[in-house]
């Protein structure tokens, strides 16, 4: 019979209280008429269906009668409604777009075979911890250890592809046969690379990413075994990639075979590898670590020179991204949680509010018999109603939002562009929509249905208690708390983008035009061959009307932080440390005239420096006070780059590693002064052109005179200075607003709050109020009755609200470029702030307390 | 409080005063069966169930879980209520809630029989059905 009575526990509890006990008698009396055990037996079956289906009906009766006077009650409180489903959708929306990004970059496994198991080995010296490998350290890690099941490499690489319409320049990577193999990559047609792909000598193979294979060549399926030109050398298409296949980024659109020739391996000191690794099963990054510590020094010993000071580092693919990029996302998530806590505290307490409204209805229902449980349950209902129509326009919400946050995905990951709107996204924003339906409705249906005293009927009883005022109070402190860390927290991040703006970053850059026609090899291997490309392209380019100056460079500043080399004064042996490098660019004439980067000494480099004229150089004025800090560097020697170079003149500084971070002292070379084929990868391929006039008059002229300069040469990566200064701070900006947006969401929702709280705090306080006026209080008296409550509110949110705020902006530290977690001014303006909130938040209500007429409130009562 | 605002909240329970009859029709056998099983005495739930199985020939057997649900459907509804009338002590069981039909429930319970009775009347006229006295 216990188990029976447990199994009642699956009706409604308003159907159970009425006929359980009649029901139990049934059993009992079937059971003693049951003539044999195989009838009882029978009977327990016949029950064990019963009850679970009859429970289900019975719950689905109910709820259908609460939904059908839920759409009801909702009808006849439409502002209510419409309140309610505008603040879920926004909580809901922010925090399921949030959520789809953070989830996407943070969490999610990248898109390949038993991702945990993949990490990446990078060279650890002195000042860089994360050095590219040299083919001759890669070779021998990858013979020496025994914790990985496979190891590759691959390097960038950017080639012209003529003869598929106009030349176009197509961003890949070169792999050795192994890489693709250690990810779990598969083709989506055709086959991967292998060993004899690999052989230098062999013709050259490709694989197609399947953005390039569907724009380039339409989707064709024949295009396997079809010869493609690429930089002027034949390659064959071997095989395409899945869709869902980038690597090492998404803007890789094309794979070839690594191919080392004999002398990449002499030089240890040649690092431009990336190396992928897969961890054996059962090993763990610790292991590899050790191991790879070990290596590392067998090789230091074996190679005190080269290798001196050289150990490795391991780290897990996905934790390849920046901790910046990981705090601004992770900021983002807690901001809309923040925003969600606000929307649920604000809409418990409009609940609350309006629970207290519909007492007297309650009570009625009371009356007629409906339980406690029956009253909750329809509440909570009615919440959980509200929660999904506000949750499934916030779904809404967050589709529309997630292609505006793409930006926010770092473009170094190997994943897609934009999150998908999918089942694991829904089924959070379900989650969070049914903690939300139930966080604001449970407690205040909860309280509204404690009691049951029928006070509600006796007309002219203070309809609420002094704790629900409380609880309505203790609601309003938490939304002004978490919008005052909002507001920290968003000024903050503003200031820290106001700073970076305000960075100079040593050149001008509006007036700028730029773009790169980089010279495929081995038609301009000879250094002759690429200064007659460049004369005729920068005589033509200078000639074009409002064209004040044009030169070429090897990289723009801010768009490669690489290209560091170390530096020796007077014989002394190269030291690899970070103290004593130094970016190498190579530059026609003029670079710094059209740069805007003024000359602080000596001469620019010019046509006359060529490979039989005296090497010189141009350094910057940080490189002048790190090696001649009180003597005129002109004419001193420094070896850097194989050669020994006089300086010739001086340049300010220039931020070439990025707005944010510091860079190290530049050295510039004359173009003219390499030999042929050597440093191809900084053979100059950015073109700058300043003019007054915008990109769309400057583009088709300037495309006209390189194709007369050579018509098999495509023109890419057009960006004004401007925009790529921009994009140095677009991910912040874009967080800085989207931060501010949720501020100033929170700011409305908790003004919102107050003003509800005091509203309804008058309107208990009617007779209270009345009786003080009839006592001789001034109004002056009652409004200041009606603030101070305000402030005291206010106050008890903002505080803790501060100091939280000062936790949350130690823990993103590292996203405020130099501001203060304490910074003073954005805490006095958030205070600020909280203070207007709760004063206009306080005014209608202090005016209707002011106004109230003693004599009516009295007649009321 | 207004009548109406009363009403509102309960606007499910049917006002029996206005509903007619064949609006509730067909019935469920269940509901029906229980009707009938009220139609000449009050009884209490395990009573119906012992009413309906005799006068099916024990061939409905109504499960509690049937039976309460069709109870609370049928007194929402107004077909049966609960009455206060009981047996004599020695006779009752104070668990036992007691239900008599009203006058709508017999007003229901004779719509659903003439529904019945004319579609066996249509059965009988297409041959489906055995005639009156010709039991084959």
């Amino acid at each position: 019979m216990r188990f029976y009575s447990a199994l009642l526990h699956l009706y409604p509890a308003s159907f159970r209280g009425a006929y359980g006990p009649e029901m139990r008698g049934i059993l009992a009396r079937r059971r003693r008429e049951a003539s044999s055990p195989l009838a009882v037996a029978g009977l327990w079956v016949e029950t064990l269906f019963d009850v679970p289906c009859h429970a289900a009906a019975a719950h689905w009766d109910l709820l259908r009668q609460d939904l059908r006077y839920t759409a009801r009650s909702l009808r006849r409180a439409p502002a209510f409604a419409a309140t309610t489903l505008v603040v879920v959708a926004l909580g809901i929306g922010a925090n399921t777009a949030a959520f789809s990004v953070t989830d996407f970059v943070l969490v999610r496994p990248l898109p390949f075979l038993d991702p945990a198991r993949l990490v990446k080995l990078w060279e650890n010296r002195p000042g860089y911890p994360r050095m590219e490998p040299s083919p001759a350290n890669y070779r021998d890690w990858k013979r020496m250890t025994s914790c990985f099941e496979g190891m590759g490499a691959l390097y960038d690489i950017s080639v012209n592809l003529v003869g598929q319409g106009d030349p176009v320049r197509l961003e890949g990577a070169a792999v050795t046969a192994d890489l693709l193999p250690v990810l779990g990559a598969r083709p989506l047609l055709g086959r991967l690379f292998t060993a004899a792909d690999d052989r230098a000598g062999t013709g050259g193979t490709l694989l197609l990413g399947y953005r390039l294979w569907q724009e380039e060549f339409g989707g064709d399926r024949t295009v396997l075994g079809r010869r493609v030109t690429l930089d002027g050398k034949p390659f064959v298409v071997i095989g395409i990639m899945p869709p869902d296949f980038h690597f090492p980024s998404r803007r890789a659109l094309l794979w070839t075979p690594a191919r080392f020739r004999d002398q990449d391996f002499l030089d240890r000191d040649d690092n431009w590898l990336e190396v992928v690794a897969r961890l054996k099963r059962g090993v763990s990054l610790a292991t590899a670590r050790a191991e790879m510590g070990v290596v590392a020094a067998r090789l230091e010993r074996q190679y005190p020179r080269e290798d001196a000071h050289t150990g490795a580092t391991v780290i897990t693919l996905r934790d390849e991204l920046s901790e910046q990029s990981r705090l601004l996302l992770a900021a983002l998530f807690g901001a809309s949680l923040c925003v969600l806590l606000i929307a649920c505290a604000n809409l418990a307490s409009l609940q609350l509010a309006r629970a207290l409204e519909r007492r007297r209805e309650l009570d009625v229902r009371t009356a007629l018999g409906a339980g406690r449980e029956r009253l909750v349950r329809q509440l909570v209902t009615e919440s959980l109603a509200l929660a999904i129509l506000g949750g499934a326009l916030g779904v809404l919400i967050a589709v529309a939002a997630v292609p505006l946050l793409a930006r926010l995905v770092p473009a170094a990951l190997p994943i897609a562009q934009a999150p998908a709107i999918d089942l694991r996204v829904l089924a959070f924003a379900g989650l969070l929509t049914a903690v939300t339906g139930i966080a604001f409705g449970l407690l205040p249906a909860l309280r509204a249905c404690r009691g049951g005293d029928l006070g509600g009927l006796r007309e002219g009883s203070r309809a609420g208690g002094g704790r629900k005022e409380r609880l309505r109070a203790a609601l309003v402190v938490v939304e002004v708390a978490a919008a005052a860390v909002l507001l920290v927290s968003a000024g903050l991040l503003m200031r820290a983008l106001w700073r970076l703006e305000a960075t100079d970053p040593g050149f001008r850059a509006p007036g700028l035009l730029t773009l790169r026609t980089a010279l495929p090899t081995p038609k301009y291997e000879s250094t002759a061959q690429r200064a007659a490309f460049y004369g005729r392209v920068l005589a033509g380019v200078r000639a074009l009307p409002g064209v004040s100056g044009a030169a070429y460079i090897s990289f723009l500043p801010l768009t490669l932080r690489g290209g560091v080399w170390p530096v020796a004064l007077d014989g002394q042996p190269v030291a690899r440390e970070a103290a004593q490098a130094a970016s190498l660019r190579f530059v026609t004439p003029g670079y710094f005239a059209a740069m805007g980067i003024p000359l602080r000494g000596g001469r620019d480099v010019s046509d006359a420096d060529t490979a039989d004229r005296p090497f010189v150089a141009v350094v910057s004025q940080s490189f002048v006070r790190r090696y001649w800090p009180d003597r005129d560097p002109l004419g001193h020697h420094f070896q850097f780059a194989f050669r020994d170079r006089t300086v010739a003149g001086v340049v300010a500084d220039v931020r070439v590693r990025g707005i944010e971070r510091s860079s190290e002292p530049q050295v510039y070379l004359p173009y003219r002064q390499v030999p042929d084929g050597g440093l191809p990868g900084y053979a100059p391929k950015d073109l700058v052109v300043r003019s007054p006039l915008g990109a769309a008059a400057l583009l088709p002229p300037i495309r006209a005179v390189v194709r007369r300069a050579d018509p098999e040469q495509p023109i890419s990566d057009v960006r004004t200075m401007a925009e790529i200064v921009e994009e140095q701070t677009a991910p912040r900006s874009r967080q800085a607003r989207l931060l501010g947006a949720f501020a100033a969401i929170a700011f409305l929702l908790a003004g919102v709050g107050i003003h509800g709280l005091l509203s309804f705090a008058v309107a208990q306080r009617a007779r209270e109020i009345g009786v003080r006026r009839a006592l001789g209080a001034r109004s002056g008296d009652i409004l200041a009755m009606v603030l101070r409550r305000a402030l005291l509110t206010a106050a008890a949110g903002v505080i803790p609200g501060l100091a939280l705020a000062y936790a949350a902006a130690r823990a993103m530290a590292a996203l405020l470029a130099g501001v203060q977690p304490g910074d003073a001014p954005t805490f006095a303006a958030a205070g600020l702030l909280c203070l207007l909130m709760t004063v206009s938040g306080s005014v209608v209500p202090a005016l209707r307390a002011v106004r109230l007429d003693p004599l009516q409130v009295m007649r009321t009562e | 409080m207004a009548r109406r605002e009363i009403d509102q909240m309960h606007d499910d329970d049917h006002d029996p005063t206005e509903v007619s009859p064949d609006s509730l029709l067909p019935l469920r056998p269940a509901v029906f069966h229980i009707l009938v099983a009220l139609s000449d005495a009050d009884r209490h739930g395990y009573a119906i169930i012992q009413d309906v199985a005799a006068r099916s020939a024990g061939k409905v057997r109504l499960s509690a879980g049937t039976l309460y649900r069709s109870i609370q459907h049928m007194l929402e509804q107004g077909l049966i209520a609960e009455t206060r009338e009981r047996p004599a002590p020695e006779l009752d069981d104070e668990r036992r809630r007691y239900y008599r039909i009203t006058p709508f429930g017999a007003a229901v319970a004779r719509a659903e029989a003439r529904r019945l009775a004319q579609l066996l009347e249509m059965a009988r006229a297409s041959g489906l059905a055995p005639a009156w006295g010709r039991r084959s």
